[in-house]
């Protein structure tokens, strides 16, 4: 059963529409991300959902009730906000207790919330301090403590990690998925435009872009069957290789060619059959390439090297366009060097020029 | 359970909330444009229309008639030329007190921001703290100085006055605006090897439209509306609108002509409210640069 | 190089960057220099002047005398000051309190996302346009007993209706609040009304999420926001106190006989009609002390503490 439905939705602002008929049905105690540059209307979808948007038309359900006209109070939700929005000049304590207060919880109930939220976050000892005393690090666990004590069936998340610092957003990166497991039961709901939150904390990741869905699927099939051009290219660092060329159709089965490189397709897995003579582009992620003695690709010079630890990225060319190689950090190459390269054809993506949909 | 399926728009009802908030709000509008509306319907009734009849109805025989006396025949005193003769003093110590005051603001700001020199921020803290001393501390003084030097009561004193009570806002208007520019700029121009004045002409003052509209209308506002200046400094040849206009409302001789005072009234607040009205939000923009924020 | 005379002096061994230093200085000093004498002769001596003055007994003509206090004992046993400085206590007051409240609450309701907000927030500002003289003339005819409101709401069929503060001794100096409210509190409404637009709209998410109830979220979390704004707001709505003047000429003349007399209008009196100025200068003596009293605790939250925390 899903906890959260959105059936048949359309936003609109004035005379613009936001999203036209955008339906999403999410489970129960499922993490989902919602994916996507700025502008493309995730930010819009969540507050849709969290009820801070009238929608146009369609409906809002939330744990099997229909909620398209309750108040946000009134739908089991919870949110986190980007820029924190802690009640200003109210401790830690009342920050996290003010809607339980509102909402005419017995008192030793809101205690009990309290304490055990701040002991979940480990804020116990930060509780009556005020925000403009607390880290940014600390506001957005304070932030998560509110969302916490309401007990909502329903996370919503809107960049929360987007202020902080890279070495804190990890942590509590991690901290929110460690949430989310002791949780159980509880969905999330989870708006960045940070591909590396949406691949480690997602069990279904949203790519949206202008306003409109481009795929939904786990982490793994967002990463290695990208639907579409768009998804392959914002997804991944340093970025998916694009290389322009056709179909030929061989006695072996089908082939790309562009220029002098070819690459037999009999591994490939086919999603749309192919035409011969197709213009095509095909996508091959830098760790997908192989620095090899007698690659099926021969012929490249070494452009550029930038170490990065772990791994070392490549960018080399064949006079025909610059390909981006990544290769374990101990791998030693200079400027100049010859290369040739290998591809496995299983791991490449196909996508058609005209449509940009994946083959 | 009600049979309407929630979807779609939240119905919206016309709640008693809502409409108090217009009922607050209209109320509050009436009570700011009560005045204007009674000054402009009293200024186009004739003086018998204006005893008996009613303050806020529109006037039944309409005429201009006050208009023209109170500009050209209203008695200022003992003369009688109207409230033009004000009008006309006004504009006259408006334009070159405004210039003044805005390129001495606008050259302080400057070097105060950009230049390190030494007792800079002690000259610009005492003056802030001027802004917030009484006049009274200064006039007397003042007018002494003015007398010992020849210059009282004079076109010249009271531009002179103008500008030097105008240096602590004009002065904290360009120092904040020019504070907020990035400091890379200035250095940038060292580099490229320009002087003090060369930066202010060639860099600052290109980028200092928005302040100098701002500084503009703050000071057109300011100094037409003076009263207390134009009062001790100006001198009888050139008494501003708004001394020419007290002047008329309290001139003691025969029956009070309401409607010539209020024909004056509005003519002397004309020109602010024009300000005021093309300029829109750049009016609170002013405000806000000119309070002390620091 | 220009380069080197931003450096720091103790890096070049020879005095020629420094001086070469005070010489690309030079015109900025010499621009600041009309302003430091306009502080140091008309800011800061006139001010001493008019203090030195208030100890002496000058009359028409200004002597150097010294007589020690007795003018301000003279001043403290005047009917006119006493009313005036009651009077600037009354006005400030209510003044105040009356802009912030009203204008407050016109801020709160234009931000309720109404329709016409431009033309609410026009009408409520533009008396701030206007002169004080205008203001007070203005107001004077629309109050004043014979021809204006009481007339109107009397012919309108209540006969026994009675509004006479204008000419009322003890009611006076309230009208000359109505009419400082009707200049003032538009100003009031649009720095606040700024810092409501200012506000995280997040903060307005969370408390929705939360199920406050809107007048909760302005009373509890809006207003200490609104803080700055409202210290910005009180500060110049108080030099504008300090400065009545105008507005009591125009609409009262100081009438009914002194009951709307106010400090400044007690010293342009005494310094240019009644020829005593030791007494006019002592009393602009005691707006200055009271300035500063009011003045010194504001600038030490402001400056002084702050520094004291960073430090």
């Amino acid at each position: 059963m899903s906890t959260v439905s959105v059936r048949d939705v359309t936003v609109s602002f004035e005379s613009f529409r936001v999203f036209d008929g955008l339906s999403l049905d999410i489970n129960e105690g499922e993490f989902i991300v919602l994916l996507g540059p700025s502008g493309c209307g995730k930010s819009t979808l969540l507050n849709a959902i969290a009820g801070l948007l009238d929608v146009a038309s369609g409906q809002i359900w939330i744990d099997g009730k229909n909620v398209t006209w309750e108040e946000p109070k009134d739908r089991g939700i919870a949110m986190v906000f980007q820029s924190y929005a802690l009640y200003p000049r109210m401790s830690v304590r009342e920050n996290m207790s003010f809607g339980l207060k509102m909402a005419k919880t017995p008192k030793p109930e809101i205690e009990k919330r309290v304490a055990q939220a701040a002991e979940l976050l480990q804020i116990t000892h930060l509780l009556d301090r005020k925000p403009d005393q607390l880290s940014g690090g600390q506001r957005q666990r304070v932030a998560i403590g509110r969302a916490l004590v309401r007990d909502a069936a329903v996370f919503l998340f809107d960049e929360p990690l987007s202020n902080l610092d890279a070495k804190l957003r990890n942590e509590l990166r991690v901290e929110i998925k460690r949430l989310h497991a002791k949780l159980g039961k509880t969905t999330m709901v989870y708006v960045t435009h940070d591909q590396i939150e949406a691949m480690t904390l997602a069990d279904r990741i949203v790519v949206l872009k202008d306003q409109q869905i481009q795929q939904i699927g786990s982490p793994d099939e967002i990463y290695r069957r990208p639907a579409n051009l768009f998804v392959a290219g914002f997804v991944g660092s340093p970025q998916m290789n694009f290389i322009k060329g056709r179909i030929e159709v061989t006695g072996s089965g089908h082939e790309f060619v562009s220029g002098k490189r070819r690459l037999p397709l009999a591994g490939y897995h086919f999603t749309l059959s192919p035409q011969a003579g197709e213009d095509v582009v095909l996508g091959v992620r830098p760790e997908h390439l192989d620095i090899v003695e007698a690659g099926i690709w021969p012929g490249f010079k070494v452009d550029i090297v930038e170490p990065m630890g772990a791994d070392t990225v490549i960018w080399c060319s064949d006079g025909e366009g610059s390909i981006q190689v990544r290769t374990s950090g101990s791998k030693r190459a200079a400027r100049g060097d010859a290369l040739s390269l290998g591809i496995d054809p299983d791991q490449v993506s196909l996508f058609s020029a005209a449509t940009g949909e994946r083959l | 359970m009600s049979d309407v399926i929630p979807q779609g728009r939240r119905p919206r009802h016309l709640t008693p909330a809502r409409i108090g908030v217009y009922a607050f709000l209209i109320t509050a509008a009436l009570f700011f444009l009560l005045p204007l509306w009674i000054m402009v319907v009293t200024s186009l009734k004739p003086m018998d229309e204006i005893r008996l009849g009613n303050i806020i109805a529109w006037p039944q025989a309409l005429t201009f008639e006050a208009w023209t006396k109170a500009w050209s025949s209203a008695c200022t005193g003992l003369e009688c030329n109207g409230i033009s003769v004000g009008f006309w003093n006004s504009v006259r110590i408006l334009i070159p007190s405004v210039i003044c005051s805005i390129i001495v603001g606008a050259v302080n700001g400057y070097a105060l921001s950009f230049w390190r020199v030494k007792g800079a921020n002690i000259l610009f803290g005492v003056l802030l703290l001027g802004a917030f001393i009484p006049y009274q501390v200064f006039l007397y003084p003042l007018v002494r100085i003015f007398s010992m030097t020849g210059v009282y009561n004079s076109l010249l004193c009271i531009v002179i006055v103008h500008v030097i009570f105008g240096l602590p806002t004009m002065t904290l208007l360009f120092r904040n605006y020019y504070a907020s520019l990035p400091i890379e700029l200035f250095k940038a121009a060292r580099i490229d090897g320009g002087g003090f004045w060369t930066i202010f002409f060639r860099v600052m003052l290109p980028m200092s439209t928005p302040m100098l509209v701002v500084a503009t209308i703050l000071q057109v506002t300011g100094i037409w509306n003076d009263f207390i200046f134009g009062l001790t400094f100006a001198g009888r040849e050139n008494l501003p609108m708004t001394v020419q206009l007290n002047n008329i409302v309290h001139s003691t001789q025969g029956e009070r002509a309401y409607n010539v005072d209020m024909a004056a009234t509005m003519l002397a607040a004309l020109v602010p409210l024009v300000v005021y009205f093309v300029s829109g939000r750049w009016f609170v923009r002013g405000i806000a640069a000119g309070a002390v924020k620091g | 190089m220009s380069t080197v005379s931003l450096r720091a002096p103790s890096i070049s061994p020879a005095t020629a960057p420094p001086r070469r230093r005070l010489l690309t200085r030079l015109p900025a000093a010499f621009a600041l220099l009309p302003t430091a004498l306009i502080v140091l002769i008309v800011y800061i001596g006139c001010m001493l002047w008019t203090v030195r003055l208030s100890f002496t007994s000058s009359t028409l003509l200004p002597k150097l005398d010294w007589v020690g206090l007795a003018q301000y004992s003279r001043l403290f046993a005047n009917d006119r000051f006493l009313t005036s400085a009651e009077n600037i206590v009354i006005f400030g007051f209510l003044f105040i309190s009356g802009c912030l409240i009203l204008g407050f609450l016109l801020a709160v309701f234009i931000d309720q996302n109404v329709r016409g907000e431009g033309l609410f927030r026009t009408l409520f500002l533009y008396p701030y346009a206007m002169s004080f003289v205008v203001t007070g003339v203005a107001w004077q005819w629309f109050l004043n007993p014979g021809l204006g409101l009481q007339k109107l709401v009397r012919d309108m069929g209540f006969p026994n209706f009675t509004f006479d503060w204008l000419v009322n001794q003890d009611m006076a100096i309230y009208t000359i609040v109505i009419a400082g409210l009707w200049h003032g509190s538009g100003l009031t409404m649009a720095i606040l009304l700024a810092g409501l637009r200012g506000v995280d709209n997040d903060l307005w998410k969370a408390a929705r999420v939360d199920g406050v109830p809107t007048w909760r979220v302005y009373a509890s979390i809006i207003l200490p926001l609104l803080r700055p704004m409202i210290v910005t707001a009180t500060v110049l709505l108080a030099t504008g106190v300090v400065k009545l003047y105008d507005l009591v000429v125009a609409m009262t003349l100081g009438g009914p006989g002194i009951a709307t007399e106010v400090p400044a209008k007690f010293v342009m009196d005494h310094l240019f009609e009644r020829n005593n100025i030791a007494l006019g200068t002592a009393a602009a003596t005691i707006m200055l002390v009271a300035v500063i009293s009011i003045l010194a605790p504001w600038v030490y939250m402001k400056y002084v503490r702050r520094e004291g925390r960073h430090a």
